[in-house]
């Protein structure tokens, strides 16, 4: 009787064998990110200012989850021409250290979002989220109007910091003491336009250098 | 299965009744809100700026009613049909199957409360919040537990190869749901995945791209295995191309995730690998591809007349064009190309349209005249489906190839001074035409669902009238 033969009579045999054979590829590819060096870049002193998001920053972010962003917008510039031109230098892995869950996105709809920090004026990203077609008449983005009504609630800032800080992120306890005072009375459209206006601000890139060996 | 046939009565099926019905109306759910959303893709003003009908929260609800309410209710049924009849045997707790038949619409319920209200953990196809992953996880596991012991107690000698590749998704689903939804919860409602950057990247396309090959895939092929030979009255092809094709499906697939990160910050090691074992998968995809088709070796004038078949063959043609186009996407070069474009989202619904929808149809029209035990009310309704979907399907997959293609090429294209020719804002007005057209295609799609939902439903009150009406005749 061969192998395949006992298999297909026993079925906690099959299960056990079918149990085996499909953790391999998972454990090949996701494992050795965590203790391969060259995972996450080394960056100098100069280049590395990669920090946790403040208080309004991570409402930001949470609003830009909520709000299902990365199904049409990615934070992800890959290292072709173009996209340099477009959206400015490839993204690195450390940037995105401090991100739970990580936004890198699979879909332009819209354009990439990782250097977008700084790039427009506040006032520019507040009317563009109220009324995108008033800026830019070919968007097809949805208005985020009601942003400017909502309030933060800061009553949970300072438990997501922390929960944060339970996974790795490197908050310390002055962050936690004034997380609720930084976010109160902002609305939810001053928070995401915080967050937006980092993203990809954090590293200063060495011109020439290749951060990918 | 040689040793006889098995009573009939053995065999409860009113859970499989109800997972089948219940997956023709989360067909048209999902087709409906998956309309919707391309067409506020065409026509934005549809958004309202109203934040419960947005794009951003109702795509997670589109996908999520496709994959699991859809995908989900057709997999359980065929399951507890298939394993039962397979096995000669009843099901090893009718309490177990219905529990997850109302846990598994329980979640669906939540996740149609949820996504609208923006309560989401931020990760394709795995959206739904903490709660919901942990209900997922048990009422999958007792799915799963169920199917196995009556696996344990079945009449036969040999378990069905329809049984392995069920039992393949099971497991490979635990792994990754589990492993996946990993996460800390700060609120009833709200949570941050443990993992960050670079590696919830990995983890959550290893779980993305098994969600289609596991549970989209995997699974589907047992249904495969057993409607296409059932409707067809053949036996499969070949049981060696069986055997082999599902073990290297096994190992395989669960590699390919990491195709999805190419040129992003995920190391080049890993990305590469992922594409090399994508394309070498093209040889296990057609072989269950081409197992299915050459069952009907010797009776191919059964797809005149035989609609149903018609839809079982047809979704494997998709099938195969679909496992060769994403290995040909997965290669670098064009992968640079079609990726963050509307060709990935074509290919995503070649599958499901072409594949998967049009499987479980078959499969569902099938099931329903031997649970109801009678003749479909139309089968020139049939025959209307199968076109009015199929044209449906191609105007979707070709308006995505023509506007992808098109979108990764005005991207990149530059002048003689190596400056962009186009904005950003060009290439969304480019658009266009196509987002109309692949919401033509998808009304389409969905007024074939409703089709069926029309005929299931006559088919089913016939039976009933004729049941009384032999009552009547007795009295």
């Amino acid at each position: 009787m061969s192998f395949q033969e006992k298999l297909e009579k026993n079925v906690w045999g099959l299960i056990i064998m079918i149990a085996i054979v499909v953790s391999i590829g998972g454990i090949v590819e996701i494992v050795p990110l965590y203790y391969l060096d060259n995972t996450i870049e080394k960056l100098s002193q100069d280049e590395d200012s990669i920090r946790p998001y403040t208080a309004l920053e991570q409402e930001g972010r949470d609003i830009y989850v909520r709000e299902g962003c990365y199904t049409c917008h990615s934070q992800m510039i890959r290292p072709f021409r173009d996209e340099k031109e477009r959206y400015g230098h490839y993204s690195l892995a450390a940037e995105s250290k401090f991100d739970h869950p990580f936004q890198w996105g699979s879909k332009r709809t819209g354009p990439d979002l990782a250097r977008v920090g700084g790039k427009y004026s506040d006032e520019w990203q507040v009317k563009h989220l109220i009324a995108p077609r008033s800026l830019v008449p070919e968007s097809v983005m949805p208005g985020y109007p009601f942003l400017m009504d909502a309030l933060v609630d800061h009553t949970v800032t300072e438990k997501k910091l922390r929960a944060l800080s339970a996974v790795g992120v490197p908050y310390a306890e002055a962050d936690f003491a004034s997380a609720a005072e930084q976010v109160k009375g902002k609305t939810e459209m001053d928070a995401l336009v915080a967050y937006l206006q980092v993203l990809g601000t954090m590293v200063n890139f060495e011109e020439g250098k290749d951060y990918r060996e | 299965m040689s040793e006889g046939k098995p009573d009939e009565q053995l065999y409860d099926f009113t859970v499989v009744k109800w997972f089948s019905i219940a997956a023709v109306l989360y067909l048209i759910v999902g087709a409906l809100v998956g309309d919707f959303i391309a067409w506020e893709l065409a026509f934005p003003a549809l958004n309202f700026d109203n934040p419960y009908i947005s794009f951003g929260r109702l795509r997670p609800l589109h996908t999520n009613a496709v994959i699991f309410a859809f995908g989900g209710s057709t997999l359980m049924a065929t399951a507890y049909y298939i394993v039962q009849r397979t096995c000669h045997v009843g099901l090893w707790s009718q309490k177990m199957a219905w529990f997850t038949f109302w846990g598994w619409n329980a979640i669906i319920v939540g996740a149609v409360v949820t996504f609208p209200l923006g309560l989401t953990q931020g990760k394709e196809y795995a959206e739904l919040i903490w709660p919901l992953d942990i209900m997922i996880a048990v009422v999958w596991l007792s799915f799963m537990f169920n199917f196995v012991m009556t696996i344990v107690n079945r009449r036969v000698s040999h378990i069905y190869v329809a049984n392995w590749f069920f039992l393949g998704m099971m497991v490979m689903i635990t792994y990754l749901h589990v492993v996946n939804s990993l996460a800390i919860p700060v609120t009833l409602t709200h949570s941050y995945s443990i993992y960050s950057g670079v590696h919830d990247a990995m983890i959550q396309w290893w779980w993305g791209h098994n969600a289609v090959g596991f549970f989209l895939t995997a699974g589907f092929l047992g249904m495969m295995y057993y409607f296409v030979p059932k409707q067809a009255n053949r036996p499969v092809f070949s049981y060696r191309l069986s055997v082999l094709h599902f073990w290297a499906l096994m190992f395989g697939y669960v590699w390919l995730g990491a195709h999805h990160l190419q040129y992003t910050a995920l190391p080049d090691w890993a990305g590469s690998l992922g594409a090399a074992i994508s394309i070498a998968m093209i040889i296990p995809s057609w072989g269950g591809a081409i197992n299915g088709m050459m069952t009907l070796s010797g009776a191919w004038n059964k797809l005149r007349d035989d609609y149903v078949l018609r839809f079982l063959i047809v979704s494997l043609a998709f099938y195969a064009m679909s496992t060769f186009e994403g290995p040909v996407m997965s290669i670098k070069t064009v992968n640079a190309l079609s990726h963050y474009t509307d060709w990935t989202i074509g290919h995503v619904h070649s599958g499901a349209l072409g594949w998967v929808a049009m499987v479980s149809i078959g499969a569902i029209y099938h099931m329903v005249t031997r649970l109801w035990g009678r003749e479909l009310y139309s089968v020139s309704l049939v025959n209307t489906h199968f076109w009015i979907h199929t044209i449906g399907t191609i105007i979707y997959i070709c308006a995505m190839w023509v506007s992808g293609i098109m979108q990764g090429l005005m991207w990149r294209a530059t002048d003689d001074y190596g400056n962009l020719v186009y904005t950003f804002a060009e290439t969304v007005s480019a658009m266009h035409p196509y987002y109309v057209l692949r919401s033509v295609g998808g009304v389409l799609v969905l007024l074939g669902a409703i089709i069926m939902l029309y005929n299931i439903v006559q088919t089913i009150r016939g039976a009933k009238q004729s049941a009384s009406a032999a009552v009547a005749a007795k009295a």
